[in-house]
């Protein structure tokens, strides 16, 4: 098992799929503000994904780069969290997902500032800035949509039922991340736990939404087993590179 | 905020000779000072026309963000397609100085009252399509912003002026797109070719009809609105374009293209005009399509817009509230 070079697809595939999904906005959006702020958001994270994906390249010494790791391999090779490919949903959907993640991230990057490769530390200082931003952004959207009319409430807590049991596997260790954290390569998820809960359920609470009960939460995206929404999403990512073999763009 | 609503409706001549003089003698004109209600309706069509294109623009474009081919176009993509929201944005600001609200504006443009630019109601086919759309859209966009930069209404002018620089960055990466598919493959030089084909002409039809019969062009150059005519802004984009096609090795599609000696234009073969009148009055390919994608996201958006106000109003009273506790 090359740890890094998974543990790297790990970042790269959140970001990239969660990118995706918010780009399907530009041009759709509620207001033009949100076609800005949206397209600015998925523009960080794609920007991240290929920085990390073409570190994961670099390190697996393949000769894959950023885009033949995006491009070329099939959902089952994907190892994104199953809450970021979900569909964009309304927008209540979008936004209390974008705070699930961008907390996390958040706290993820921080502790990456301070990973033995210098090159991830670099990505991960650059990313702290990004995300601190995009918690901003969703947590003011959260607290807007909570506070504002019954409609918007009751989509937002719908958008909270129907996302709440994707939020634990992106807490999940497994040997992959045992083993990036012990060398200080990267860091385990499941220390970022506590405090993601305390952001959350402070702004969820501000906003009037509550946490339902689940029983299971799912899980299955980090070794693969993602849900059906993925080949579909990729289908349409990959068509152009994939019906090109070899061809520059 | 009105500050330029129509005092009256009978204009003193006088006043309307001492504004054309301040014009004649290259003074700018700001949002403070008068102006007759002709010239002040011109700009909100001219502008206002100009914002909506921007946002109905981001769909065709939009269309490919999902399926760019590599890390670098997606981004290079969604950001420009986030430029355009800006510029949009921008724009129905600088109408806000002519005293209309951007909501109006919204509305006359889902209900169909209002124009945008013809070339968004062609459709994006294929990849090659936003190689063609930077280097010959935002390429004929930028020869007419170019001169209205130099508009005498001061807002307009400003904000040409720092659109134009980003519109230059677009079209250069749009020809970058079209150059790398024509050194490509035969299949991608082909999708090139077929891009240049299809988009050529209707991006000639950009600049409006011939100067005989533009109906609005003879007021709007006397008030220094526009600096030149249609005919002449289409020669310089034919004339920039036409050296730019035989660079990357592609064929302009016009067998009259020929190049003239005598006045070192590059002169073309007649424009379908008729195109252009079915495109402008609602039945080109897309038309229907834009506007009912800008229908869904306004009324999808809807519940937002009021949540925030809802919200928004909320924070104001608890303020309020608790200052005066």
């Amino acid at each position: 098992m090359n740890a890094p070079f998974e543990y790297l697809l790990r970042l790269g595939d959140d970001r990239i799929i969660l990118g995706h999904r918010l780009s399907e906005w530009c041009g759709h959006a509620p207001i033009l503000e949100e076609d800005i702020a949206l397209a600015n958001i998925a523009l960080d994270l794609i920007g991240q994904a290929s920085l990390l994906l073409g570190l994961a390249g670099k390190i697996e010494g393949q000769g894959r780069d950023g885009d033949a790791l995006a491009y070329l391999r099939d959902a089952v090779e994907f190892r994104n969290a199953l809450l970021l490919e979900l569909p964009k949903g309304d927008f209540a959907v979008t936004i209390v997902r974008q705070l699930f993640f961008s907390v996390f991230a958040l706290l993820q990057a921080e502790a990456l500032e301070r990973s033995s490769d210098q090159e991830l530390a670099g990505i991960a200082a650059k990313a702290v800035k990004e995300f601190r931003y995009h918690v901003r952004h969703s947590a003011d959207w959260v607290l807007k949509l909570g506070g504002g009319t019954t409609e918007s409430q009751n989509r937002a807590q719908r958008a909270v039922d129907d996302l709440w049991r994707y939020t634990g596997e992106l807490f999940l260790a497994d040997d992959v991340d045992r083993a990036a954290a012990a060398s200080g390569f990267g860091v385990d998820p499941s220390t970022l736990e506590n405090a993601w809960s305390e952001t959350v359920r402070d702004v969820l609470a501000r906003a009037g939404l509550t946490i339902p009960d689940v029983s299971y939460m799912q899980r299955g995206g980090r070794t693969g087993r993602h849900t059906e929404h993925l080949g579909h999403l990729l289908g349409e990512m990959q068509i152009l590179a994939r019906s090109h073999p070899g061809a520059s763009w | 905020m009105t500050p330029n609503k129509p005092e009256t409706n009978t204009e003193d001549p006088a006043r309307i000779a001492g504004f054309e003089a301040r014009i004649a003698a290259g003074e700018t004109i700001e949002p403070k000072d008068w102006m007759p209600e002709r010239y002040r309706r011109q700009l909100v069509r001219m502008m206002s026309q100009h914002a909506h294109s921007e946002v109905v623009g981001m769909l065709p474009e939009g269309n490919w963000i999902t399926r760019a081919p590599t890390l670098r176009r997606k981004m290079s993509l969604l950001a420009k397609v986030q430029d355009e929201a800006g510029h949009g944005l921008y724009i129905y600001c600088g109408t806000e100085t002519l005293g209309v609200d951007r909501h109006e504006l919204i509305q006359q443009l889902l209900n169909g009252t209002a124009k945008y630019s013809s070339i968004f109601n062609y459709p994006t086919l294929s990849w090659a399509d936003i190689g063609a759309i930077g280097w010959l859209v935002d390429g004929a966009a930028i020869v007419n912003q170019t001169m209205l930069a130099k508009a005498s209404y001061g807002p307009y002018a400003r904000a040409m002026v720092r659109i134009c620089k980003e519109e230059n960055f677009h079209k250069r990466q749009g020809y970058e797109i079209m150059a790398t598919l024509s050194a490509g493959t035969p299949a991608q030089k082909r999708m090139a070719q077929d891009a240049l084909d299809r988009w050529w002409w209707p991006s000639l039809m950009m600049f409006g009809p011939h100067d005989t019969d533009s109906p609005n062009s003879d007021e709007l150059l006397r008030w220094g609105v526009k600096r030149k005519s249609n005919d002449e802004l289409r020669q310089r984009f034919i004339n920039l374009t036409v050296a730019q096609a035989k660079a990357i090795d592609l064929v302009i599609p016009d067998p009259q293209l020929a190049f003239d000696e005598k006045t070192q234009n590059w002169l073309i073969g007649p424009i379908d005009w008729d195109e252009f009148w079915r495109v402008v009055r609602g039945n080109g390919p897309c038309n229907q399509e834009r506007l009912a994608a800008r229908r869904q996201a306004h009324d999808d958006g809807e519940w937002v817009r009021v949540a925030a106000a809802a919200y928004a109003a909320k924070q104001a009273r608890a303020e309020s509230t608790s200052e005066a506790a």
